[in-house]
């Protein structure tokens, strides 16, 4: 039986940035276990030599010619922004001089 | 007017006897009048779909040559970016933003005359089997008001089952279009991967997403198949290569000689009775018709649910990164001095459901160092046993077949506390998206133990999506002979049909 504890939660959620609460951090910890134990099942097998696949399509990179080609108004980008001032996207502080 | 096909609905405009204003109405009513007990749409514009409907009207009174599906109403998924539109995938952090642009789909359905009447509810960010998981309420189906629309595509899909619309666009990741079109009685396709852009569709899990129709007949799916599919400069991953001839194949349903493959590992133990079933009298259907039923073995489909649960949450945890309450969306606990980190924390927190996190939480993990190689190293590896155990069986048959889903329509709440039982409802789905390949389901008939719709999946191979109609029709036209019509008019009325 996998299991994962509320620290452990508490970690990850802290690296993917969302705040959450006491309650959500032991009920996630508390249904991991059972969704590990369901995912664990890719270890069943043996994979010694498969190779791994990350997309079902062969990629190779694709060109353009470097000519501009027609985009959005710096208003329409910025259209949907929280907050914004002399056209740029306003964010709230980012280095700490709060401190 | 509202019951008949698109197909039957073109040749009307076609005709003249009605124009593509008053179709247009009529679906308005029609929503107004069942949508608050179904509740398939998060926005309808009325105003905006009947100024639609009035161009394509014009033009064809000026003589202009117009599409098949020109004046026809559609239902589109909240997760294609439609300019100036609500566009949320059912998330509240996206609540009320409006995208400066058209996806490449809708951009294709303007311009195939396409009256589009507004977005349907989905499963937040197209997470989930059921649209309970809609940070705005669920949808109810059609058939049954107490029980799920599946998901997450549920709004498309209960919208053409309750007659709001003669067709749909949903999403299928691990099933979002089949799974949902087998509950509530209609045909959806999952095209190939790459058969339909992806820009514009607001991205969940980038290498197994793929937009698709959804309508009451396999026709109806074909020509808006043929609409949406084709190459796009804008979509990286797109292909470059014709778009199959779905709607010819659609129209022959010629299954003499065929060898359909029956897989071994998507039946049996855990699938209801009912829907067993229905499968079987649909495989003896196909048989009689001239079909050659042989059985394959697919062993490591048994790994791809757990293989997919790590797959697209730990690429969901990288692509939702972007909702960082920076550019656009939701931005919440901005007080004096709050450092932008504590503002994403704080948004995403208060913008993000249940299920979302949870995904967010198993993708981080599985890709934490440490886990990778044991988690998402190892389900990647089962995706290439799955992609070589599809190659072997299609060197055996032209198409593979399964029920769509094991169960039927379920309740409102009986799996929303239990993840794991509702994963376990994309079982049979989501082995052709691990492998990038395309599905169909179509209604097979009504579970005797519930009277509920099931579907019937046709799978084939990359860009071979022509025989998913071929097989498609040919079983739908000998069902709907032996039931006298099609199964979607033995739906409840929910009152007020005209």
């Amino acid at each position: 039986m996998s299991s994962l504890s509320r620290d452990e939660v508490a970690k990850l959620a802290a690296l993917a940035r969302i705040e959450m609460s006491e309650a959500e951090l032991v009920n996630l910890s508390s249904q991991f276990g059972s969704i590990l134990d369901a995912v664990a099942r890719v270890q069943e097998l043996n994979l010694e030599g498969v190779k791994a696949t990350s997309h079902p399509q062969p990629m190779e990179n694709i060109f353009r010619e470097d000519v501009v080609q027609p985009s959005l108004t710096p208003d329409q980008a910025l259209s949907g922004a929280p907050a914004q001032e002399e056209q740029r996207f306003r964010v709230p502080q980012i280095l700490g001089e709060a401190e | 007017m509202i019951k008949n096909t698109a197909a039957q609905m073109s040749a009307s405009l076609a005709k003249g006897e009605i124009t593509s204003v008053e179709l247009t109405k009529l679906h308005l009513d029609r929503i107004a009048d069942v949508d608050p007990k179904v509740k398939a749409f998060l926005h309808v514009d009325g105003e905006s779909a009947l100024n639609q409907a009035a161009a394509v009207d014009a033009d064809r009174a000026s003589g202009k040559k117009l599409g098949p599906l020109a004046g026809i109403p559609l239902a589109l998924k909240d997760v294609l970016a439609q300019q100036g539109v609500p566009t949320t995938a059912g998330s509240k952090i996206l609540q009320g933003w409006k995208p400066p642009y058209d996806s490449t789909v809708v951009a294709k359905l303007k311009a195939a005359g396409v009256v589009i009447l507004g977005k349907t509810n989905m499963d937040e960010f197209a997470m989930g089997s059921s649209t309970e998981n809609s940070g705005y309420g669920p949808t109810f189906n059609p058939w049954d008001l107490t029980r799920t629309p599946g998901g997450s595509s549920g709004g498309s899909a209960a919208a053409v089952s309750a007659f709001e619309a003669p067709l749909a666009i949903g999403s299928d990741t691990g099933g979002s279009i089949r799974q949902p079109a087998a509950l509530t009685g209609i045909v959806g396709v999952r095209p190939t991967y790459g058969a339909v852009s992806r820009y514009g569709l607001i991205a969940y899990s980038s290498s197994l997403d793929q937009a698709g129709p959804f309508g009451r007949t396999v026709l109806d799916t074909a020509m808006l198949h043929e609409v949406i599919a084709g190459h796009d400069p804008r979509d990286a991953t797109s292909i470059n290569a014709p778009v199959p001839a779905v709607v010819a194949a659609a129209k022959s349903g010629d299954v003499k000689g065929l060898k359909i493959g029956v897989i071994k590992q998507l039946q049996g133990d855990g699938y209801q009775s009912g829907v067993q079933a229905r499968f079987n009298e649909s495989l003896e259907i196909l048989a009689s018709l001239g079909a050659e039923i042989v059985q394959v073995d697919c062993p490591s489909f048994e790994y791809a649910l757990a293989a997919y649960y790590l797959i697209a949450p730990s690429e969901c945890s990288s692509n939702l990164a972007r909702f960082d309450a920076m550019r656009y969306g939701l931005r919440t606990g901005e007080s004096d001095g709050a450092s932008a980190e504590s503002v994403m924390n704080s948004t995403r927190e208060a913008g993000f459901g249940r299920e979302v996190k949870r995904r967010i939480i198993l993708g981080t993990y599985a890709l934490s160092s440490g886990y990778y190689d044991a988690y998402y190293g190892s389900a990647q590896k089962i995706r290439t046993l799955i992609i070589e155990d599809y190659k072997k069986a299609f060197t055996q048959a032209d198409v593979l077949v399964s029920p769509t889903s094991p169960i039927t329509a379920f309740k409102i709440g009986e799996k929303s506390e239990d993840p794991i039982a509702m994963y376990l409802a994309d079982v049979a789905t989501i082995p052709v998206n691990l492998a990038g390949i395309c599905g169909m389901s179509l209604p097979a008939g009504l579970a005797e133990e519930d009277n509920l719709p099931v579907g019937f999946q046709i799978m084939a191979p990359a860009m071979q999506d022509q025989r998913l109609y071929q097989v498609g029709a040919a079983l739908e036209a000998a069902l709907v002979s032996k039931w006298g019509g099609h199964l979607i008019s033995k739906a409840p009325a929910l009152g007020g049909a005209k």
